[in-house]
């Protein structure tokens, strides 16, 4: 079964929006409310960062009997150093930005922490796509 | 509905009156939980999806909701009969009538002790401070209104664990004053403890207790009727000879406790204090979402202004409101105000604080096993790509996504739409004798006859 949303970038005012329609479908399907929260939460910073960093994205769910599996495409700057951009706290944010709060680099980690499987492929100045993976019957990774 | 909880009973205080039903769909469009249907041209609800709000019975115009309660004439069955008061029932009257020609009318109507609800909150208080260094979900929501308990169990299953497990007022001081009078000698059996409410949700959070197994509270008196029975009494002057027994526990704290902020006002740490259901709802999505950053606890009030609110209250909730923080601030000014707390040991009260396991229960699943709520859901987004997206409720479903959801669970049908039916009609898929059955079906056959007797119409009033 699929879903499609798509997202504009720096629209902070619904970033979120895609990631509360998925909930609500996720309890509409009876998945564990736990395994169904790490599902959003990855989601939800995944959504988040189109809008942060890209022009437009757009978010495409496949659920099967086994897995769902969310694939975040978007027009954007890229990302050069994907490795770097994995670590935890690792951020292109300014110091100043830092310190209100923003870009505390733990976008694309907690994605990872939050899903069983994530892949990045990236090129700068044309996009980003990543694809997050997560079991439905308990299985990890 | 369907699905393995079907067979579990839910208690609700909030009944339809079938004869005073017109099936006219308010109540249905208001409900925060699409607990209503109309079937038969009678608004039905639906026992595991209700929560209790009370939305529905602000919301009928023929006052056809009805709210379950305890006949007065059951507390005469006890020779020492307790009445716990919450301080908004206070508030509904003018500050010019003391308090002690109040407990006087309650004298007269029978109650022999009369005590204030809020006379434990200061132990409430310690127990949230206990809970939240025990428990590491954060932020932590207060258990107080029983409609937003039963709403995150239905709506938000992922929030059960932040809902702090803390017995509200009423139940500390029914459980306190029950030991107290036990202790003083009097035969358990001999009391009855009887709790004015405010509103529904509190009358079904004691007929069927969420994370407890039974309620020491006896019966529940509608504040609504009680309020008629003392202002009558207040407006005759008479002079009341049976004075019941009562205490002087009450503090500024006790008097704002029901009102927003009445908790959060308390905690060191950063709160958020939310009333009215659909604000409850929003702010449940964001924390589900993970949005909302450093908020340790939060006080959620189904109604708006708290409990001053509740649908079972006469008076304007604002003036409610604000004689209540007038009497509050008079209570501070006095230097016992800060001393008046429960101190008397019942040491197994404290035991008594805390609520056993909340147990999430999803209403939305589409069905319990995940490979056949597949199945629905791919037919609901089917059915979507027909239905008109009007929510017009006339096929007797809130909206249309719920009647597509409805149908998938075979509890309703797609026909049921008017503008289905105009379809299949066109298409001689159906007669236009079996359309307008199945309109009489939802909606009753007299419904669609000419009647007069309707608001607005030539002899609403007769």
């Amino acid at each position: 079964m699929q879903y499609r949303y798509k997202i504009a970038g720096g629209d902070f005012s619904n970033a979120g929006a895609v990631a509360s329609s998925v909930k609500k479908t996720l309890r509409q399907l009876n998945i564990d409310h736990r395994l169904s929260k790490r599902i959003v939460i990855a989601l939800y910073e995944g959504e988040v960062n189109v809008v942060a960093h890209a022009y437009s994205g757009i978010i495409d769910i496949d659920i099967d009997h086994e897995r769902i599996k969310i694939r975040i495409t978007d027009k954007g700057p890229g990302i050069v150093d994907i490795a770097k951009a994995m670590e935890e706290g690792y951020s292109t944010a300014s110091t100043q930005v830092r310190e209100m709060g923003f870009g505390a680099g733990m976008g694309l980690s907690n994605m990872k922490k939050n899903s069983d499987s994530m892949q990045i492929t990236s090129e700068p100045g044309i996009g980003t796509v990543v694809e997050l993976t997560t079991y439905l019957n308990g299985n990890e990774g | 509905m369907k699905g393995k909880d079907q067979n579990k009973e839910f208690h609700h205080a909030l009944k339809v009156h079938k004869d005073l039903c017109t099936g006219c769909t308010h109540c249905m469009i208001v409900c925060p939980t699409r607990a209503i249907r109309i079937r038969k041209g009678k608004a039905i609800i639906i026992a595991d999806r209700c929560v209790d709000c009370g939305e529905c019975y602000r919301a009928c115009p023929v006052s056809a909701i009805g709210v379950e309660q305890d006949d007065l004439n059951l507390i005469l069955k006890f020779p020492v009969r307790v009445l716990l008061i919450p301080g908004v029932f206070i508030g509904q009257f003018s500050h010019k009538i003391p308090l002690s020609s109040i407990y006087g009318a309650l004298g007269k109507i029978g109650f022999t002790h009369v005590y204030h609800v809020e006379n434990t909150v200061d132990m409430v208080l310690d127990a949230y401070d206990e809970y939240a260094l025990q428990n590491e979900s954060r932020p932590l929501i207060s258990s107080f209104c029983p409609a937003v308990v039963r709403l995150i169990q239905v709506r938000f299953p992922s929030l059960v664990d932040n809902i702090m497990k803390v017995n509200p007022p009423v139940d500390m001081s029914a459980i306190y004053y029950r030991e107290k009078l036990r202790s003083s000698g009097i035969p358990e059996q001999n009391t009855g403890l009887f709790y004015a409410t405010p509103c529904a949700a509190k009358i079904a959070a004691i007929k069927s207790p969420v994370g407890e197994t039974e309620s020491v509270v006896t019966g529940v008196i509608n504040t609504n009727y009680l309020y008629n029975k003392v202002y009558q009494l207040l407006q005759k002057g008479e002079a009341f000879n049976e004075i019941p027994v009562t205490d002087d526990l009450l503090s500024s704290r006790g008097i704002l406790w029901s009102l927003t902020r009445g908790e959060s006002s308390h905690r060191k740490k950063r709160s958020l204090s939310v009333d009215g259901i659909r604000n409850v709802t929003e702010i449940l999505e964001s924390v589900e979402n993970d949005k909302l950053d450093n908020i340790d606890f939060l006080e959620l009030r189904a109604c708006d202004e708290g409990c001053a609110g509740g649908i079972l209250l006469p008076g304007n909730r604002f003036v409610t409101v604000e004689r209540l923080r007038k009497l509050a601030s008079d209570f501070s000014k006095s230097e016992t105000d800060s001393r008046r707390k429960l101190t008397e040991g019942f040491i197994n009260l404290k035991e008594q604080s805390f609520l056993g396991k909340i147990e999430p229960r999803n209403i939305e699943k589409l069905d319990e096993d995940f490979t056949v709520a597949m199945k629905k859901m791919k037919r609901k987004r089917r059915l979507m790509c027909f239905l008109p997206g009007f929510d017009c409720a006339a096929c007797g479903s809130p909206d249309c996504q719920t009647l597509a959801e409805d149908t998938v669970r075979g509890y309703g049908q797609l026909s049921h739409c008017v503008f289905m039916q105009q379809q299949m009609v066109k298409q001689k898929l159906m007669s236009q004798e079996k359309a307008f059955s199945l309109t009489e079906e939802i909606w009753g056959a007299e419904r669609l006859e000419k009647n007069c007797n309707k608001i607005g119409a030539e002899n609403e009033n007769i």
